[in-house]
């Protein structure tokens, strides 16, 4: 079901969309990351983010395929929590992202991978992102969580994992293509295809009964 | 036209006088300024609705016959007398009896519909004068409303297109008369006021609002190291006095903590160093709390303090900028709208509720640059919240309408509001037909957006839950947020290539909605509106627009003597401005202009001046406030002009208004 552009390009070549999630702790470095991804920029002095940001970005995998990511950067506060099974629920994708020199965060990580196994779809690919690698580089000894450990847990989860800097751009663009290539591209649902470029897609949720759900409580 | 000397009221040689009459020295009701006022806008609403229906022309003549005389420049004499109701430092503590909280500013309801003015008169000895009707009404339905859909029908069957309402009618000053009276010499109430002092010594020219550099001015540096940040204090305590010397130099504190005394929010310092000044002021309040008496403000070593009591938080302003108790009461108002518009009052409640020595600052992690960003605005000085006004782009009225069409048919059914904002100004806005939006809300709104960095920083589409406490303090609403770069490479993806010049150059599509999950449905709109505004040229005007700035003084009163003015369509709850180029372009420059209007303010809005016209001049500028029941107009000359030249100029800019009423203003604005 892997869409065919259907027009203007070479035969052969794939397009897909895809959208992620980003989840974790405040001040783990989350739009940081996005940024970094998205636009190659990197702002030392960022202001939390504020509810949830939306931006979207384009790879290319080979020759032929191209993945499109509409990427879903949340805010890491307690109060945003309740919001974030509206950027889950249909997510093909999530990274979860710690700071390695917080233990806590780790654990917050934890706690959504958990979340999303649950809740999310079935077949949801989830990546640990353990950040701020370039803070270790310099003092080693600021490192709270060990590589290993974390590695373990995740190969016990099931989770792609990679220790990454959005300050020095380590592993960054690595850990979006790493989960490129685990999408199943060839089970892309209809609502990732895009036959028409210009025209735009649908992104409404594809059961009007998930969105009628929650009335608004105010 | 005879020129009265003999007071600020104009005697009336003909027509309607009910706003002269309003200076009668004994009000009616004995609610002092607040009743008489309140009349005075009422006689004048219904006289304005009789004449908007009537008259198919605007007849000028017929026009002067209904319109009220016009107040004339006090004498010097009288000036004196006034002049005591203003904010004196000297004065100590100052408490009342009532625990009644000052009435909210953001019980104005909308700038975009017009209501009933109301003044409201605080215990401290000013007044504020606003639309509202949502005081004793939920603020779902103002009371005002019908009488505001009549009053748009009437609008918008006008086919004179950008010509002005009679509503903007006002008569001009006389300012050919008695010229020798109106050379006497006045003692400038701004040349007393703390901030100017202050603000005074650090600076020796002569001539301060001319363009000069300051940049070898020692003291002046002072100020432009107020928002410098300051260092946390060593572990070892080491640099603690030579921090808390730093912050003792800023001009501006502002302190939240819990009634509980838990530190919640502060501009300047971290915990280790305030922590013992938020222990004072929390036992200083708590004295007064428990014997029943509520602390309001006081004064010490030059620095007002002003005191603000919302449910479980205190919120404490701290100035050494001159501002009376009732300005900084609004910027308190403000922030304490911030932290409801995080947490929603009933969250708020509750937390404290449940355990009284909650830790407020967890729930509102991430918010400090918000609440900063509030902060820097009142100390820099803001227009906006010095008037409760909003400020619009200019463009045409015409133009404005296709905007207006064009978000009302891409309108999708979950939205609220939509709006259009460009560089801080609003350019549109539709709204549904029985709710109006607060200038409280739309503040808070435009500094997350255009003064705290988080939004814009992202580069991306925004979905924020935030709560508007003007429209409903219990629940949130979620606002799609989408910049669009008003620079010269317009694309269609200009959202994915906009520059980071700041807020100059953005351009905001805003709309909100009631469901949290209509983010997609909303996000449809916004490429709609876009596409469309694309295709209309409207976004090409808004770019222009915003490209080309804020008119000059000059350019709107050629010749003019006049450096600055602040005009408030008070119908409108919205204010007009020239640029502040080119005498006003240092930020001390401008943090000066805007002390010297709030000194303007402060006399006008005093309780026991009931002055309608306030003519100040001082070393270093003369100055002119003019509030009538439709507007304040605030202008600022330089030193040498006369009397006469002023009021001429303030003249030509209240016409000028008139003239572009429509322009200047979103008069009605669209509903669905």
């Amino acid at each position: 079901m892997t869409s065919r552009v259907s027009t203007g390009t070479r035969p052969g070549a794939r397009f897909a969309q895809f959208k992620l999630v980003l989840l974790g702790e405040s001040a783990v470095g989350k739009s940081s990351l996005v940024l970094r991804f998205v636009k190659d920029q990197f702002d030392d002095y960022r202001e939390s983010t504020i509810g949830a940001a939306f931006l979207t970005q384009t790879i290319s995998l080979d020759d032929t395929t191209t993945v499109k990511f509409e990427i879903w950067d949340t805010a890491g506060q307690e109060r945003y929590k309740s919001l974030a099974p509206m950027y889950y629920r249909n997510a093909n994708c999530a990274v979860v992202v710690y700071d390695i020199t917080q233990a806590s965060s780790l654990d917050k990580a934890k706690a959504w991978v958990k979340e999303l196994q649950r809740q999310a779809n079935e077949n949801i690919i989830i990546a640990l992102a353990g950040n701020k690698a370039d803070l270790v580089a310099e003092h080693p000894d600021k490192r709270a969580i060990t590589t290993s450990d974390a590695e373990a847990y995740a190969r016990e989860a099931g989770l792609l994992f990679s220790e990454t800097s959005a300050k020095t751009a380590e592993n960054v663009r690595e850990l979006f293509t790493a989960i490129a290539r685990k999408l199943p591209l060839e089970q892309a649902g209809a609502r990732n295809m895009r036959s028409n470029p210009r025209q735009g897609v649908d992104l409404r949720p594809e059961a009007p009964g998930t969105q009628g759900g929650g009335a608004c409580n105010c | 036209m005879g020129h009265d000397s003999e007071g600020s009221a104009a005697a009336s040689d003909e027509g309607n006088t009910a706003t002269d009459r309003s200076i009668a020295p004994s009000p009616p009701e004995g609610h002092g300024v607040g009743s008489t006022i309140d009349e005075t806008a009422a006689s004048v609403g219904d006289l304005q609705i009789g004449a908007e229906s009537s008259a198919t022309s605007h007849v000028p003549s017929a026009i002067h016959q209904d319109e009220p005389r016009p107040p004339l420049p006090p004498r010097p004499g009288n000036l004196d007398l006034l002049q005591e109701g203003n904010y004196s430092p000297g004065s100590s503590l100052q408490r009342s009896k009532k625990s009644a909280r000052p009435q909210l500013q953001s019980t104005a309801t909308t700038a975009l519909s017009r209501t009933d003015i109301n003044t409201q008169s605080y215990q401290d000895g000013s007044r504020e004068t606003y639309a509202a009707s949502a005081e004793t009404t939920p603020p779902s339905k103002p009371a005002g409303v019908f009488g505001s859909i009549r009053m748009f029908k009437g609008l918008g069957g006008s086919e004179t297109g950008d010509s002005a309402s009679v509503k903007s009618y006002a008569p001009t000053l006389e300012a050919g008369g008695d010229v020798e009276s109106l050379l006497g010499e006045v003692l400038g109430a701004s040349q007393g006021s703390p901030a100017w002092k202050l603000l005074s010594t650090q600076y020796e020219a002569p001539d301060p609002f001319d363009s000069v550099t300051y940049e070898d001015d020692e003291a002046t540096v002072e100020f432009y190291r107020e928002f410098d940040e300051i260092r946390a204090v060593d572990p070892d305590g080491g640099n603690e006095e030579q921090q808390l010397a730093q912050w003792q130099l800023k001009r501006k504190h502002f302190l939240i903590l819990s009634s509980a005394g838990k530190p919640i929010y502060n501009r300047h310092g971290d915990d280790n160093l305030i922590s013992g000044y938020i222990g004072i002021i929390q036992t200083i309040i708590s004295f007064y709390e428990g014997a029943n008496d509520q602390l309001k403000g006081f004064t010490a070593a030059g620095a007002r303090f002003v005191i603000m009591s919302q449910g479980p938080l205190y919120l404490v302003a701290i100035s050494k900028l001159g501002e009376n108790d009732a300005q900084l009461r609004v910027q308190l108002e403000a922030l304490y709208m911030q932290i409801l518009s995080t947490l929603t009052l009933p969250t708020l409640t509750n937390l404290f509720a449940n355990r009284a020595s909650t830790d407020l600052r967890r729930p509102l992690q991430g918010t400090e640059p918000l609440l900063s960003a509030l902060a820097d605005t009142f100390t820099r000085g803001s227009p906006p919240t010095l008037l409760s006004a909003l400020e619009c782009l200019k463009i045409r009225k015409s133009q404005r309408q296709v905007i207006n069409d064009t978000l009302l048919r891409t309108k999708c059914d979950t939205l609220l509001y939509g709006l259009v904002v460009a560089s801080g100004r609003l350019v549109s806005v539709v709204r549904p037909r029985k709710h109006s939006l607060h200038p409280s809300d739309l503040q808070l709104i435009f500094n997350m957006l255009f003064e705290a960095r988080g939004v814009k920083a992202g580069g991306g589409e925004n979905w924020i839950p935030l709560c508007l406490p003007g429209f409903n303090k219990n629940g949130y609403l979620y606002m799609y947020v989408s910049f669009v770069s008003a620079s010269e490479s317009d694309g269609e993806e200009a959202d994915d290539d906009r520059s980071e010049s700041g807020k100059q150059e953005e351009i905001a599509i805003l709309l909100i909605s009631a469901k949290k999950e209509s983010f997609y449905d909303l996000r449809k709109m916004r490429d709609a509106v876009v596409d469309q505004l694309d295709k209309n040229g409207s976004m090409s005007i808004i770019k222009a627009a915003v490209r080309r700035g804020r008119p000059t003084a000059t350019d709107i009163v050629p010749g003019t003597v006049l450096r600055h003015f602040l005009y408030k369509s008070k119908g409108n709850v919205q204010f007009t401005m020239p640029s502040y180029e080119p005498h006003f372009t240092t930020m001390l420059a401008r943090r000066r202009l805007l002390s010297l209007y709030h000194t303007l303010h402060a006399s006008v809005h005093a309780k026991n001046a009931r002055l309608k016209v306030h003519h100040c001049i001082s070393r270093d500028s003369i100055s002119l406030a003019w509030v009538t029941p439709l507007f304040e107009l605030y202008c600022v000359a330089g030193p040498h002009p006369s009397r006469n030249a002023l009021a001429q100029s303030a003249n030509k800019v209240v016409q000028w208004v008139r003239r572009e009423e429509e322009r200047v203003f979103i008069i009605g604005g669209a509903v669905f």
